[in-house]
């Protein structure tokens, strides 16, 4: 009886494991997708989820270049960059591109990137990162995390929309309000940013006024202005929401766009670009952020990915030249700074927005 | 000796799982937990032991611990008469009934979470209740996505119940109610235990559901990990919380393992569903409540993916072969569904495989304590992946795989096997009570009789394991058709699934982006649907073969 109990099992573990050789014939995973190393120099790009270039653009790079371009999404830019941290030692990639001023110096701090100073496009410099001394991160495109209104909406209302930060927290504009949360997304966090630079220290006391004004917080972007904003895809019912500058030329409806950005309420974020300390392709790095600041590149920034080019020698859509005007201020927090504070700051804001 | 050779049939049946389990869930996991304790090279786990002590920390506990009861308890409540409806009542279109309920459980949570918005925000349909945001919400939520689970749990369990001892205590005077009380549900225990205590483990482990239907006022242990690893990198807090959530559904599994023992051997027999009987009224109307619930936000979903700039027209399915407006996809979304297609052929058998010798090994007759022991410590094992934080693995399958001959991190294989490990809980749970049940008389009445092994597996085990097995299978590839966590995690750019293309389409502004993301939540949805369809005629198909 114990024999048969034993001689089952070992058949049953022999028709299992013919099982898996069978199967794993019939996905097309498991067989044909090891090439393993190509006949061209691979090169790995780890970036953010947003990350977009035409395909042409990419085809070209790497006729001319001879390099095989991997692109490897890895979750928003803070996720991104907690990655290229915990990866250090042993990198995932060749190059990073996503990185942005409000995680930067996490990144410069552990050391993750390898210097590269690659010759600049007009205007680039502006957005360097303060106190990079070593070159490591090169600016690649820049944007704005502004509030986003329904135009018609107020107009229908005979309303002035908001202007201003203090606005919002006016009863005026009670229950209109939503944004994405600090902890969880990195227009939140932005937007969080930009209280702390126009209030300082009494950031906290704004945030309540807000929050007792009726605003509506959610995990993501997504959530905000596709299912609660006006003018989202989802028929939401409140007319303000924390979005980007270059939102508006999104929602153009017979030649004129039916939101616009708030102005006076922007932070500015800017994308870089590194190459990996310990890459297995360093020169194949370099040739990556040498495409990503081209001409090509920098012009397709725009439709691809909704940021501006740094370049001021490429041309805007002519949708987003009419429709997304660029804020002439912008809030700011010094990166160190923001190093320094971001856990403070996030729970202190999480205590404050919870329960 | 013959103990020695039944631990060794035992190792051997348990070392491919094991092995598995152990690289792409133990490895990935102490990995992550040994950089909270380790800070600057020093061993250091007082700061670790710091952290539970804070308030935030206890919040999070608390608010975790009864959102999950209670989702789990509305998902029994919901689910228990839906398991006896369609599964013991000849009710028309059953099959579709049973497919369409499973697809909560498949579908992307950020795309629930708009439906459950527009149906729950101000100016929605159910917006008078005021729930938007609040923890009812996610309690909604929680219990929308694993009601599924209690229906095929236990409605597999109840299909396969002899109802002759119901009978019996029928003719001899009792109430459907008596019967019901005194009969069914003892003799359905293990089952709605095994389901209970699955769903409890799902909704402790909710990521998705508590980020995006509670907004941020609500933390449960799982997005405060996220937090403190993606967000604040504090990993002595993350490790502190993981080894908590870890201890938690040890002592969970342990309790529900010993709820759940099967008593004795029980001879089951498939029952023919029986015609509806005035009696039955209760038990429909709590089902139609379900279609109701579950419907709703899925019903949202239809009518949205089918409107272009308010009016009615398929223009969002047409544009499912393009990569959208402004280029937000960088494969068009039937490329995408390809990929999953393959990719969850890949998670089914690992999943199946794992599963189906996992269920083998727990669930074979011990003898002695120590042997006992050794299963049930094995049974517990390989459910830990239900309870422990995704984003955990996630990140420890990164700094872990990097090292060694082979990188692992590069392998197309390691979506699927991610998906498998997120699939194997419920292919055990699925399997192990249906093996459980099997009489072990019978197998050595076989062998008496003069049956070899292998006859003894087809004649005895199969006919029985068969329906549960395609059951699981079509569970394993629906999971991984719909599973977004890891996925996202690990999968490459060129090789999307389709959440990870609808995640990406309700990322990118633009209403066309939006209509595709319905439009592909719908196709997955009815992909989904189709896939449980078709296991369900196979099953229908099965019952005379054997």
């Amino acid at each position: 009886m114990v024999l048969s109990t034993h001689a089952r099992s070992a058949v049953l573990t022999g028709l299992a494991v013919l099982a898996t050789s069978v199967l794993g014939g019939c996905s097309l995973t498991g067989s044909s997708e090891d090439e393993g190393a190509s006949a061209a120099e691979r090169v790995v790009l780890v970036t953010h989820d947003s990350f977009s270039l035409p395909d042409e653009l990419v085809a070209d790079f790497e006729k001319r270049t001879g390099l095989d371009l991997e692109v490897r999404p890895s979750g928003d830019a803070g996720t991104l960059t907690n990655k290229l941290v915990l990866t250090k030692d042993d990198p995932i990639g060749d190059v990073a591109f996503g990185v942005d001023n409000t995680f930067a110096s996490r990144a410069l701090g552990e050391g993750v990137f390898a210097s590269y100073a690659p010759e600049l496009p007009p205007g680039a410099a502006d957005h360097e990162l303060p106190g990079d001394a070593d070159d490591l991160l090169t600016p690649v495109d820049t944007g704005a995390v502004c509030l986003n209104v329904d135009d018609a909406w107020y107009a229908e209302r005979d309303l002035a929309p908001p202007r201003t930060l203090e606005d919002l927290t006016e009863p005026a504009y009670r229950d209109q309000l939503v944004l994405p949360g600090a902890a969880t997304s990195s227009p939140g966090m932005a937007f969080l940013l930009t209280t702390i630079a126009r209030y300082g220290e009494g950031w906290a006391d704004y945030w309540r006024e807000l929050m007792a004004n009726g605003a509506r917080l959610t995990s993501g972007w997504s959530e905000a202005y596709q299912a609660e904003f006006t003018q989202g895809g989802g028929e939401g019912e409140r007319p303000l929401v924390l979005s980007y500058d270059s939102s508006p030329a999104f929602t153009v409806s017979g030649g004129a766009s039916t939101t616009s950005a708030l102005l006076d309420t922007c932070f500015e974020q800017v994308e870089y670009a590194g190459v990996l300390a310990g890459a297995d392709n360093p020169d194949g790095a370099e040739q990556v952020i040498d495409f990503l600041l081209s001409d090509e590149v920098q012009a397709a920034l725009p439709e691809s990915m909704y940021v501006f080019p740094v370049s001021a020698q490429v041309e805007l859509p002519a949708a987003w030249a009419r429709h997304a005007p660029r804020p002439e201020r912008t809030w700011q927090v010094d990166p160190a700074e923001i190093d320094e504070n971001r856990a403070a700051w996030l729970r202190e804001w999480n205590d404050l927005v919870a329960r | 000796m013959t103990a020695l050779r039944r631990l060794l049939t035992l190792a051997a049946l348990a070392v491919v799982p094991v092995v598995a389990l152990g690289l792409f869930f133990v490895v990935p996991v102490s990995g992550m937990l040994a950089r909270g304790f380790v800070v600057d090279g020093v061993f250091d786990p007082g700061a670790v032991l710091e952290v539970l002590s804070r308030p935030r920390v206890h919040r999070v506990l608390w608010f975790t611990a009864w959102s999950a009861g209670a989702a789990t308890a509305l998902a029994l409540v919901l689910g228990l008469p839906a398991a006896y409806v369609l599964h013991r009542l000849a009710l028309p279109l059953r099959g579709v009934l049973r497919a369409v309920l499973l697809v909560p459980f498949v579908l992307p949570t950020v795309v629930v979470g708009v439906a459950f918005t527009q149906l729950l925000g101000e100016d929605g349909p159910l917006g008078f209740l005021g729930l938007a945001g609040s923890p009812v919400a996610i309690v909604l939520g929680l219990a929308f996505f694993n009601v599924s689970v209690v229906i095929r749990v236990v409605g597999g369990a109840w299909e396969s119940l002899d109802p002759r001892p119901g009978e019996a205590a029928a003719a001899l005077g009792a109430s459907p109610r008596q019967v019901l009380t005194t009969v069914t549900l003892p003799a359905l225990r293990p089952a709605i235990v095994s389901a209970a205590s699955v769903v409890f483990l799902f909704c402790a482990s909710g990521f998705g559901v508590v980020l995006t239907l509670g907004g941020l006022r609500w933390a449960s242990v799982e997005t405060e990990i996220y937090l403190l690893t993606t967000n604040l990198l504090d990993l002595q807090a993350a490790a502190a919380l993981s080894i908590l959530q870890l201890v938690i559904v040890t002592v969970l599994l342990a309790v529900s393992a010993r709820l759940r023992a099967v008593p004795g051997g029980t001879a089951r027999v498939v029952a023919r569903p029986r015609p509806v009987r005035r009696s039955d009224w209760p038990w429909l109307g709590a089902t139609a409540v379900l279609l109701v619930y579950v419907g709703a936000p899925i019903a949202t979903l239809v009518a949205g993916s089918l409107r272009v700039e308010g009016e009615w027209s398929l223009g969002n399915y047409r544009a499912l072969g393009t990569t959208g407006s402004e280029q937000a996809l960088l494969v068009p979304v039937t490329d995408a569904l390809a990929n999953s297609a393959r990719v969850a052929v890949d998670a089914t058998w690992m999943a199946l495989l794992l599963g189906g010798l996992v269920a083998l090994v727990v669930t074979r007759r011990s003898r002695g304590r120590a042997e006992r022991r050794l299963r049930g410590a094995l049974d517990a094992f390989f459910m830990l992946p239900l309870g422990v934080s995704a984003v955990t693995v996630g990140f420890g399958l990164l700094v872990t795989l990097g090292r060694g001959p082979v990188d692992l991190r590069d392998s197309p294989l390691l979506v699927p096997i991610a998906q498998a490990l997120v699939a194997l809980p419920l292919v055990v749970r699925t399997l192990a009570p249906v093996l459980g049940g099997i009489d072990d008389r019978q197998r050595q009445a076989a062998a008496a009789l003069g049956a070899g092994p292998l006859r003894t597996l087809t004649t005895v085990d199969l006919p029985i394991v068969w329906k549960p097995l395609l059951a699981a299978a079509g569970f394993a590839f629906a999971v991984s058709l719909g599973e977004f966590g890891a996925t996202s995690f690990l999968a490459r750019d060129d090789r999307p699934t389709v959440p990870v293309v609808i995640f990406r389409l309700i990322g990118h502004p633009g209403a066309m982006n939006y209509g595709m993301a319905l439009a592909a939540s719908v196709v997955l949805a009815a992909v989904t649907a189709l896939v449980m369809l078709a296991v369900e005629r196979l099953r229908v198909g099965s019952v005379g073969a054997f």
